[in-house]
């Protein structure tokens, strides 16, 4: 049982792959710059642009009901929480 | 006398048109596979069980006993293994899980039938090799159940073939609470609302979370240590840059998460049982449903207090002491619900709930050994004694352990259609309880002196008390035996189990006795909820 | 009874989607190793990434979010019911796999021929932080490598069942999975691809 049928264009598909390129290209220029500790936040915060397209757009997210959304945001909120209690020990050595 | 080993009436025992021993090892039938789970997770248990009593037959005395410390290490490495990785972690999920959830919730079978199968081969395939890794190469692993590095990293035991052992089985893990997940979601029956789901599939619900986002942390870090092992990479090794306690920590990240798959399925027994054996809704039932998911979600947050004296910064060390008591309140939520659920009930001391009430009080004890180990200022005098061996067996043994039997004891006879006797049932408790008792509060005693675990010998203050748990462990395992006899016995010959005889209100007592391979003979709609006795009668 | 045949996509997609989370937490542990080594020896990961080939990198990066593209274009071909073009966009992803690893295998080989490889007596001799830099690049870069090859697998016996029609317009939940896990594929990439070829 098919619940929902949304089709997502060809156009919308290139047009996301297309900001994609642009984003890996910000990304490799950012850090072509001596920024110092600002390069790794600027480049992942590059990274989870993209990723947040490739979610929302290619893998559908953005189409599909509030369950899947926020399981989503539970297993990344899980992941954040692991990295995030154990510098508790390691920034604090 | 006409072979009575068969139930009569047609059911999914054989309502298939196949037999053979292929028809149950390839069935995709959530009972057979919970029932395929249950032979080989018990199965393990007894194993480990074994090598408990060889593991008190040591310490019977001080010195040495029966074996040097390189056995004795090895033993309690695979006691841990065994029972931790092939018995309560697959468990409990494993065998009630998959017998009882879906007809719970009113479906035919679980969301995904053959990825259920899967697991099950799994679990399987991950055995045989832990299995393989205790009889060949460098022989079992002396590490301890925990792997710690360095030691893991170097000991020239088949370390690398049980952890990967013990990654198929995280494998299997990770697939059933992914179909557990799934199957809640989508296949309630019309009227099963969230509201009106038994207390049990809240558990497995919570559970199944857990095994999906902290076993992977597992996965990973057994990786890890067969590639330090194999390839030299060094990520745990201080003279390479490393840092063991990052083992320690990824490590942990699931391992805390996993007492809660150990426990929170024997919680949702436990108020399932009382309810029905009081005749009384549950105390709470919202609060109880909550409670399994925030234990769920707080117990992720608590690991580091495995790592209290490990070199770890004082800030991790508050913050870990701060969120483990924070763990302690929704699990006291549940043991004031269940005994609230208790006052003013009718009470029937039958098997089940003799199980259940014992668990409430097994598990407050290993819970209040917990705080003293949750406190950091505490937990470094106790730390690796034999207090923390008997707080952990006070919460996995006389709180899993003994939901898993009041489990065997409430839904068997169902799925069997015969019944156990009761009074052997009531003496093997007795002596369960009560060797459990001395056996293990003796030895949070011995920790409070100052007995280190992991160790084959201990100085002669010791002796005594340690004869002591030791006559306890025999006493606890006649109860065993005269239960596991009494089962068997009921199950395969005894009386037929028909109708509703404990007077349950949850799906399963509605169906046919065992029931057929459909579950339902109609689709059921729900119209009242699972601890509504009302017309109920047992 | 009535008996509905049992297929629910929305649980076989929310079931995938489950698996992607444990593949993310996976990979989050090895993220969290280098967060945590990075912490410790900033200036030592700085030279090891150097190391790196970042124009090899950045290929493999867009050739990934062109397989990307060819999973995602593939799904709605087949959904407007144009089966050939959908197995020829697989085809594509295919191709894009087999391109990233040929490039992974060039700079691998590249690496270890100058004896960089966990392990090594040059690294043990070196820096612990460059050596701790290369053991989490090889085991991160390998274990997501591993994926590429079991993705494409997928994709390809996928691609089989669309020839055949068994995978189609009507029943396309298969081919839906299949590109998710590609998808997740990429994810993973595009953040090793900064973490590893260019914040250092």
């Amino acid at each position: 049982m098919n619940e929902q049928q949304h089709i997502i264009g060809y156009k919308k598909l290139v047009g996301t792959w297309l900001a994609l390129l642009a984003l890996t290209a910000l990304t490799v220029a950012v850090t072509r710059v001596e920024l110092g500790g600002f390069k790794v936040a600027a480049a992942l915060a590059i990274a989870c642009a993209k990723s947040g397209l490739v979610i929302a757009v290619f893998m559908h997210m953005r189409y599909e009901g509030r369950l899947l959304r926020w399981l989503l945001f539970l297993a990344l909120a899980t992941l954040a929480i692991f990295i995030g209690l154990t510098f508790f020990d390691v920034l604090y050595r | 006398m006409t072979d009575n080993t068969q139930p009569a009436v047609s059911s999914f025992w054989n309502d298939t048109g196949k037999s053979g021993i292929a028809s149950w090892v390839f069935s995709t039938d959530h009972k057979r596979i919970g029932l395929l789970y249950f032979y080989a997770t018990f199965g393990f248990f007894l194993v480990g069980v074994l090598l408990g009593l060889l593991l008190r037959l040591e310490l019977m005395a001080p010195g040495r006993t029966l074996m040097g410390a390189e056995a004795y290490n090895a033993l309690f490495t695979v006691h841990g293994v065994v029972m931790i990785f092939l018995f309560i972690i697959p468990g409990f999920q494993g065998s009630f899980g998959n017998l009882v959830m879906p007809i719970q919730i009113g479906a035919r079978d679980v969301a995904f039938p053959r990825l259920n199968l899967l697991s099950w081969w799994l679990y399987i395939a991950g055995a045989v090799i832990i299995l393989t890794s205790l009889f060949t190469g460098g022989g079992p692993p002396d590490t301890g159940w925990t792997f710690y590095v360095p030691f893991s990293a170097r000991t020239g035991t088949n370390v690398s073939l049980a952890v990967f052992g013990v990654f198929i089985v995280g494998f299997s893990s990770i697939l059933t609470g992914l179909n557990f997940v799934t199957t809640i979601h989508r296949m309630r029956a019309e009227g099963m609302t969230w509201g009106r789901l038994p207390l049990f599939v809240w558990s497995l619900y919570a559970t199944a979370w857990v095994q999906i986002l902290a076993t992977p942390i597992l996965a990973i870090t057994l990786v890890l240590v067969m590639a330090e092992r194999m390839l030299g990479t060094g990520l745990f090794d201080s003279g390479s840059g490393g840092d063991p306690l990052m083992y320690q920590h990824l490590f942990w990240i699931y391992s805390h998460p996993a007492v809660y798959i150990m426990i929170l399925p024997g919680m949702g027994v436990v108020s399932d049982i009382i309810p029905v054996f009081s005749r009384k809704p549950i105390f709470g039932y919202k609060f109880i449903a909550f409670s399994s998911l925030a234990i769920a979600a707080f117990g992720s947050l608590v690991w580091g207090h495995h790592m209290f004296t490990s070199g770890m910064s004082d800030t991790a060390i508050w913050v870990f002491s701060f969120l483990t008591f924070i763990v302690a309140i929704p699990s006291a939520i549940k043991v004031f619900n269940w005994v609230s659920t208790l006052y003013k009930g009718s009470i029937s001391l039958e098997a089940p709930m003799l199980f259940s009430l014992s668990f409430i009080l097994l598990f407050s004890i290993g819970g209040l050994s917990g705080l003293i180990l949750g406190a950091a200022a505490t937990d470094i005098h106790v730390h690796d004694t034999h207090f923390v061996v008997g707080h952990f067996h006070y919460v996995i043994f006389g709180g899993a352990g003994f939901a898993f039997f009041a489990a065997m004891h409430f839904w068997l006879p169902k799925f069997f259609g015969r019944r156990y006797a009761e009074k052997p049932a009531l003496v093997a408790w007795a002596l369960m309880f009560t060797g459990f008792n001395i056996l293990y509060f003796t030895m949070q005693v011995l920790g409070m002196k100052g007995m280190p675990r992991r160790y084959y010998d201990y100085l002669p203050e010791f002796a005594s008390l340690n004869l002591v748990a030791t006559v306890g462990s025999w006493i606890l395992v006649a109860g065993l035996i005269v239960m596991l006899v009494n089962l068997f016995r009921g199950l395969m010959w005894g009386v037929p189990f028909e109708g509703n005889p404990w007077g349950g209100a949850t799906l399963e007592w509605s169906t046919p006795t065992p029931p057929p391979t459909e579950n339902f003979i109609d689709e059921p709609i729900v119209t009242h909820g699972p601890y509504d006795f009302s017309g109920i009668e047992p | 009874m009535t008996h509905h045949p049992h297929k629910d996509d929305a649980a076989a997609k929310l079931g995938m989607w489950l698996f992607l989370f444990t593949e993310l937490l996976l990979f989050g542990g090895l993220f969290l190793l280098y967060a945590v080594y990075l912490k410790r020896y900033p200036h030592e990961f700085a030279v090891a990434g150097r190391q790196l080939d970042w124009t090899m990198g950045t290929a493999n990066t867009v050739i990934l979010l062109t397989s990307s593209l060819c999973a995602a274009m593939a799904l709605t071909a087949l959904q407007l019911g144009e089966a050939r073009r959908a197995v020829a966009l697989l085809g594509g992803t295919l191709l894009c796999a087999g391109g990233f690893m040929v490039i992974k295998y060039i700079e691998w080989s590249t690496k270890i021929g100058h004896g960089i490889y966990p392990g090594s007596p040059h690294l043990k001799s070196g820096a612990p932080g460059e050596s701790i830099f290369f053991s989490l690049y090889f085991m991160t870069t390998g274990i997501h490598g591993l994926h590429v090859l079991i993705g494409g697998a997928l994709l390809a016996v996928i691609g089989q069942k669309v020839r055949s029609g068994v995978v189609s317009a009507d029943n396309y939940i298969l081919l839906e999975n299949g590109a998710l896990y590609w998808h997740l594929v990429d994810l993973i990439w595009i953040f090793i691809f900064p973490l590893y070829y260019l914040i250092l």
